[in-house]
């Protein structure tokens, strides 16, 4: 299990564990960086040839996932001026300890899916569990920023289940996902600078308040 | 037992001291000082040893029998570890369990002396230490499971012996995760940096040194002592998870364990020069993560 690609997962995994126990958002962004660049990577390492079609997307990939999108929201925590830490709504401890039960469990459902055999091991469990801690991030933070953070994670495991498919995947279509994902951030980029502007924090539970 | 084992028994007990040396002496030049001698716990301890013992008058046969239980606790604990290659003097299935529990037993009498002062202050540390403790032994036992599942050995020696040279051809990532797991609760173990500072001593910060404030002469020496050696137990614990031990002769093997022993002291000095002391609050969250990298290597190898 030394190959290329399956380090490249162990350090997509590990980058998952990285969001959920730093404390400070700008490490939130550089682990999703990371993650965004080995996704990029991947289609190359997993392909047992090159195409045109394989370094777009690669290109693309890297492009939106690990240069754009992270520079954009450290763009968006500069200009809005949140605090630089992530308050989770449970503890540190209890993250990290529900991502690895997310990730046994990852492990546990992926042995058991009826795929097409010629994939990667490590390819659907890794998938599994960046959207399974993409999900947790995404409901036990309470910023704005962090909950895009969570989404991005999502889409990211879900890119990475669609590897198992890379071959017949049409082009068109892998290209209209990363720009519905970057086009989403960008939305909800802009959203959450007003949020701030409107309530004075990014914190999301003060949104369910009524007011006038 | 060979002689091979007992020489590397003999190197490990003589070298430990110097140990924390070539940390301090790493740290100084990573900081721009000259630094102590490498050899200053060596003095330390032979003044020590000269020097009268001054017991409270609060105190009972409990804080008296600490630093001795301590230094026997890891005297014993390091005749169940592999050094060198060589399988141990003392070897049984399922020994982990003892090895965890020895050193267990001498952090139990040095809380227990740290409490029978009635110092609020060393309280306070055995409080803390024993918190560190509860997060660091889960973390070793996953580690150990890792282990134990990589080479299907359930004794210190196996799965530290040839066993593991083949484990590392198929699972290479999963036992580099483990070593990380354990480097991490080397730091925690020992008091080092990013959960403790050996260097404080402002009585409010400090977990493991505030403990021994009251013990002194001989009794102070055994502990600085025993200290030592348990630093160089777990660095030799983290050398045989990395070490190759393919087809090497004595003399090498040997080379091998000072070696390694030096590097893992340069490599805590470096951690040590780079990353600022944790609060408190945030140390169960480093150990956690330690200890979900060993969960992480686990389910590699189960999968």
């Amino acid at each position: 299990m030394e190959t290329a690609p399956q380090l490249a997962l162990l350090f997509v995994v590990l980058s998952n564990f990285a969001v959920l126990g730093t404390t400070r958002l700008s490490t939130c962004i550089r682990a999703v960086a990371l993650q965004g660049f080995l996704l990029g990577l991947l289609p190359l390492l997993l392909a047992s040839r090159m195409s045109p079609h394989l370094v777009f997307l690669a290109v693309g990939t890297i492009a939106v996932k690990a240069v754009v999108l992270p520079w954009f929201l450290m763009w968006a925590i500069r200009e809005a001026a949140v605090r630089r830490e992530v308050e989770p709504l449970i503890g540190y401890i209890s993250s990290l300890l529900l991502g690895a039960i997310a990730l046994g469990l990852a492990f546990a459902i992926a042995g058991r899916l009826p795929l097409p055999p010629e994939h990667d091991p490590l390819l659907v469990p890794a998938s599994l569990t960046t959207v399974m801690i993409g999900l947790i991030v995404l409901t036990t933070r309470r910023k704005a920023l962090t909950q895009v953070v969570g989404y991005l994670m999502l889409e990211n495991g879900i890119y990475l289940f669609g590897l198992t498919q890379a071959e017949s995947v049409p082009f068109l279509l892998e290209i209209g996902v990363l720009l519905d994902v970057f086009v989403g951030v960008f939305i909800m980029g802009i959203v959450v600078f007003h949020i701030n502007r409107e309530f004075d924090s990014l914190d999301s539970a003060r949104l369910t308040e009524l007011s006038d | 037992m060979s002689v091979g084992v007992l020489v590397a028994l003999a190197i490990l007990f003589l070298v430990a001291p110097a140990l924390p040396g070539i940390t301090i002496r790493t740290k100084s030049l990573l900081t721009g000082r000259r630094g102590a001698p490498m050899l200053q716990l060596y003095y330390d301890l032979w003044k020590l040893l000269r020097k009268g013992i001054v017991y409270s008058s609060t105190t009972t046969w409990v804080f008296r029998a600490a630093p001795v239980v301590l230094v026997a606790s890891l005297l014993v604990a390091s005749l169940l570890l592999p050094l060198g290659g060589r399988p141990a003097p003392l070897r049984f299935a399922g020994d982990l369990v003892a090895f965890a529990g020895l050193l267990a037993l001498g952090r139990f009498a040095l809380v227990l002396a740290a409490l029978d002062t009635g110092s609020s202050f060393e309280g306070m540390g055995a409080s803390r230490e024993v918190t560190v403790a509860t997060f660091a032994e889960p973390a070793l036992f996953l580690g150990f499971v890792a282990l134990v599942l990589a080479t299907q050995e359930v004794s210190l020696s196996g799965m530290m012996g040839p066993s593991l040279d083949e484990a590392w051809q198929g699972a290479g990532a999963p036992l580099t995760l483990v070593g990380i797991s354990m480097f991490v609760l080397l730091l925690a173990e020992n008091s080092r940096v990013p959960i403790d500072d050996p260097a404080t001593h402002l009585e409010l910060t400090m977990i493991h040194e505030v403990m021994i404030l009251d013990h002194s002469g001989p009794d102070l020496a055994l502990i600085l002592y025993g200290s030592a050696l348990k630093f160089a137990l777990f660095g030799a614990l983290v050398v045989n998870i990395f070490a190759p031990r393919t087809e090497v002769g004595v003399a090498v093997s040997l080379l091998l364990l000072v070696l390694g022993l030096a590097t893992i002291s340069i490599a805590v000095g470096i951690v040590e020069s780079v990353t600022a002391r944790l609060r408190l609050p945030r140390v169960p969250q480093l150990l956690v993560g330690s200890a979900v990298l060993s969960i992480l290597g686990i389910i590699l190898l189960l999968g």
